[in-house]
């Protein structure tokens, strides 16, 4: 075993599946020689050649509709945006066409979209969304955004084989600052199966992605005043675990959750939906939200650090809401 | 201009000759059968005619095998029924009934059959079905099957994003795609000199560098030939082909609107230019009809669509309670989704797809310089022939063939 990157957990998924089932392709903007802006596709065309590995006009919607096409004969193509930022650029093909098909016209879109996302590494306005609430709000998508490389590689085998659309969420941020030994060989994450990364009892913090190991920082802070968090990481966000959400806040009694996307509109209103309507007489303090700004994500260092939720805004809002 | 009953030569057999005849007839029946259901109020939705532009969804489609795959738009019921999807889902697609082919999910001409027919379904946003088919196209060619995909676009949805997008994108993988583009003259109530500078919307392929052909839509015979000469030339990896045909909407955008934004005067030219009408006359001049085969046929298409149309009435809206469920496939026992390969797989996997991960600039470094010798290429000094003939990628055969504009005729306006 061997400790490997965010970035490697993801070429490995797909090296592997790609060489274990002919069906599954890849396409996107650079994805070819070049290996990907960001390197995650490395060396595939090599091995693969290139029918497989499919180097597009800069063309979103192209993208998405001819992996929409290709799915329908039976492939599982893999379409990468080149940052998530431009999937909004396919917005209509992914969420009329690919999202509605198999329950209006019985037809199954066994795509991946997947790609950088998030921020924290001053990428600016453009270079850094967290567009995943878009597309929670449509049936028939999937939505997956995990933390940590085990994680990335599971998820995305058991997305390249699932039967439905899924958005796949890679927050940039992580690609090479963490490394996780994995097992060799083939294994999968489910989909739909949130994790507890730290056993709490005073409250629960829900979080995923980037926001996932912020969240763990202030946990350990938290730790040292007496504060026992326990933090569960979504995984996937679309089918959300409400099974394991409820029984952490069924034990804890108090939630506080954590992400990288501005706040109205994020999945922590979702989340607290959801405990009013099944866990109201559990709740012993209001739900929190530690979420970023409501504002396109600034440029200068100075103004994305204020931008985005930190440990130590983590911290505090934690433990006012373990006071309450 | 189209004559109404111009001296065609004999091409097709005369087999041929009364299919395209007899789908004309079925699809001008069932649209009216839908109307008369639409008056009743039995149609759930909007009702969108093709009244007059019958030649071009029954001539297109009819030059497809049973292998191909189409995408049809909302005018193209004649396609679907040349493919062989029978009268009674499209009346119970537009009635909502529970024995539809989506069970009243979706409506009108919104359904498909990926597995045996080939039909890929519609959305409602334009230009969306080119890329898609466009993946079709490519995804049969990887496999080995030899397909041709196929799909249809408006005057008006030639000017979506996304079928620049699609179409340039087909032309970049020299998809075995051919797009049929129907200048019906009217989106909705904007004429098309409204919204194209161009006479001719076929011009719109040069853009791409795919070859395009204009016809005369209204003429059944030709639109066949075009298309198929188009759909074997895609088939033999010429890359994708936009056929302009020329017609007229003679209903408007739907039931409810009486487009009286339509000049009498171009409505009157073109009803006298009915696609039916003229080439009925062309068959009975030809002997290829006679009165006692056209009523044998009538006869034929009147009881399929009674039936039909009966079931349909007769078939219950879905109960409330199959609202749920479907939005997510379950898996193998849901859908057993799998390739079905015409070619070796070795072909494509390790060691034999390994390539060199170097882009394949044809004619770089083989510019002349003024003393005749090879040069460097500069900005500015590309020949022609190899901007416009560069196929970057080694996978798709190239053709020799160059990017042209067929006329096949001149286009009626």
């Amino acid at each position: 075993m061997a400790a490997i990157t965010f970035l490697e957990a993801i070429k490995q998924a797909m090296f592997e599946e790609m060489a274990a089932d002919p069906s599954v392709v890849l396409i996107g903007e650079d994805v070819g020689v070049y290996g990907g802006a960001f390197k995650t596709s490395e060396g595939l065309l090599e091995k693969f050649g290139w029918e497989r590995v499919i180097d597009t006009p800069i063309s979103e919607s192209a993208i998405i509709g001819a992996a929409c096409g290709m799915s329908y004969l039976g492939l599982r193509p893999i379409a990468e945006m080149q940052f998530i930022d431009f999937i909004v650029c396919a917005f209509n093909q992914i969420t009329n066409f690919v999202a509605k098909g198999h329950y209006l016209w019985n037809a199954p879109a066994p795509i991946v979209i997947r790609g950088p996302s998030g921020g924290g590494v001053h990428g600016g306005p453009f270079h850094s969304a967290n567009p995943e609430m878009y597309f929670v709000h449509t049936p028939g998508l999937k939505v997956v955004y995990p933390s940590t490389p085990y994680d990335a590689k599971g998820l995305l085998k058991a997305s390249i084989r699932d039967n439905n659309p899924v958005l796949f969420f890679e927050h940039k941020f992580l690609y090479r600052r963490i490394k996780e030994e994995i097992p060799a060989g083939d294994y999968t994450v489910p989909l739909g199966k949130a994790v507890v990364r730290r056993e709490g009892k005073h409250l629960t913090i829900l979080s995923y992605a980037a926001m996932m190991h912020t969240s763990l920082e202030a946990a350990a802070a938290l730790a040292k005043e007496g504060i026992d968090a326990e933090v569960i990481d979504l995984r996937t966000l679309l089918p959300l675990d409400e099974e394991t959400i409820l029984k952490s806040v069924k034990k804890t009694n108090k939630c506080l959750v954590v992400h990288e996307d501005t706040k109205t509109g994020g999945i922590a209103g979702e989340i607290a939906a959801i405990l009013f309507e099944k866990a109201f007489h559990d709740l012993d303090g209001p739900l929190v939200r530690v979420a970023s700004l409501d504002m396109p994500v600034p440029y200068a260092p100075t103004l994305e650090e204020a931008f985005l939720p930190n440990a130590q805004k983590v911290f505090a809002a934690a433990k006012e809401l373990a006071n309450y | 201009m189209p004559a109404i009953a111009s001296p065609r030569k004999r091409k097709l057999t005369p087999q041929q000759y009364l299919d395209l005849y007899y789908y004309m007839r079925l699809n001008r029946e069932v649209e009216e059968t839908m109307t008369r259901l639409f008056r009743q109020n039995k149609i759930v939705g909007g009702l969108y005619s093709s009244l007059g532009q019958e030649a071009i969804s029954v001539g297109t489609s009819y030059a497809l095998e049973k292998r191909d795959w189409l995408a049809p738009m909302i005018r193209n019921i004649g396609a679907l029924l040349v493919k062989g999807v029978p009268p009674r889902d499209i009346f119970t697609q537009h009635m909502a009934k529970y024995t539809s082919p989506t069970k009243g999910r979706d409506g009108t001409s919104h359904f498909g059959d990926l597995e045996n027919l080939h039909i890929v379904s519609p959305i409602s946003m334009l230009g969306d079905l080119i890329p898609v088919m466009t993946g079709v196209a490519i995804a049969g060619r990887y496999l080995g099957q030899k397909i041709v995909a196929m799909t249809w676009i408006g005057d008006g949805g030639s000017s979506t994003g996304v079928f620049h997008e699609g179409l340039n994108f087909a032309a970049s993988q020299r998809a075995p795609f051919v797009l049929i583009l129907e200048n019906n003259q009217w989106a909705y109530s904007t004429p098309v000199r409204h919204q194209v500078r161009l006479v001719n919307l076929a011009d719109r392929a040069k853009a791409y560098g795919i070859a395009s052909y204009i016809v005369d839509g209204n003429d059944v015979v030709e639109v066949y030939t075009t298309a198929k000469e188009a759909v074997e030339r895609a088939r033999a990896g010429e890359g994708p082909i936009l056929i302009e045909a020329k017609t007229f909407r003679r209903r408007g955008h739907a039931q409810h609107d009486p487009a009286e934004y339509v000049p009498k005067e171009q409505r009157e030219f073109w009803e006298k230019r009915d696609p039916i009408a003229s080439y009925e006359t062309f068959l009975l001049k030809e002997k290829l009809l006679d009165a006692k085969s056209k009523k044998e046929m009538e006869d034929k298409l009147t009881s399929l669509l009674e039936k039909d149309r009966e079931f349909a009435e007769n078939s219950p809206m879905p109960p409330a309670e199959t609202v749920n469920g479907g939005v997510y496939c379950t898996g193998d026992d849901c859908h057993k989704i799998r390739a079905k390969w015409q070619r070796p797989i070795a072909e494509v996997m390790p060691p034999k797809s390994s390539v060199e991960p170097v882009w394949m600039v044809e004619g770089f470094g083989s510019g002349k310089s003024s003393s005749g010798k090879n040069a460097p290429i500069h900005f500015g000094d590309v020949p022609q022939e190899q901007t416009s003939e560069e196929s970057p990628q080694p996978a798709a055969k190239k053709s020799s063939k160059k990017s042209t504009t067929k006329r096949a005729k001149k286009g009626g306006r």
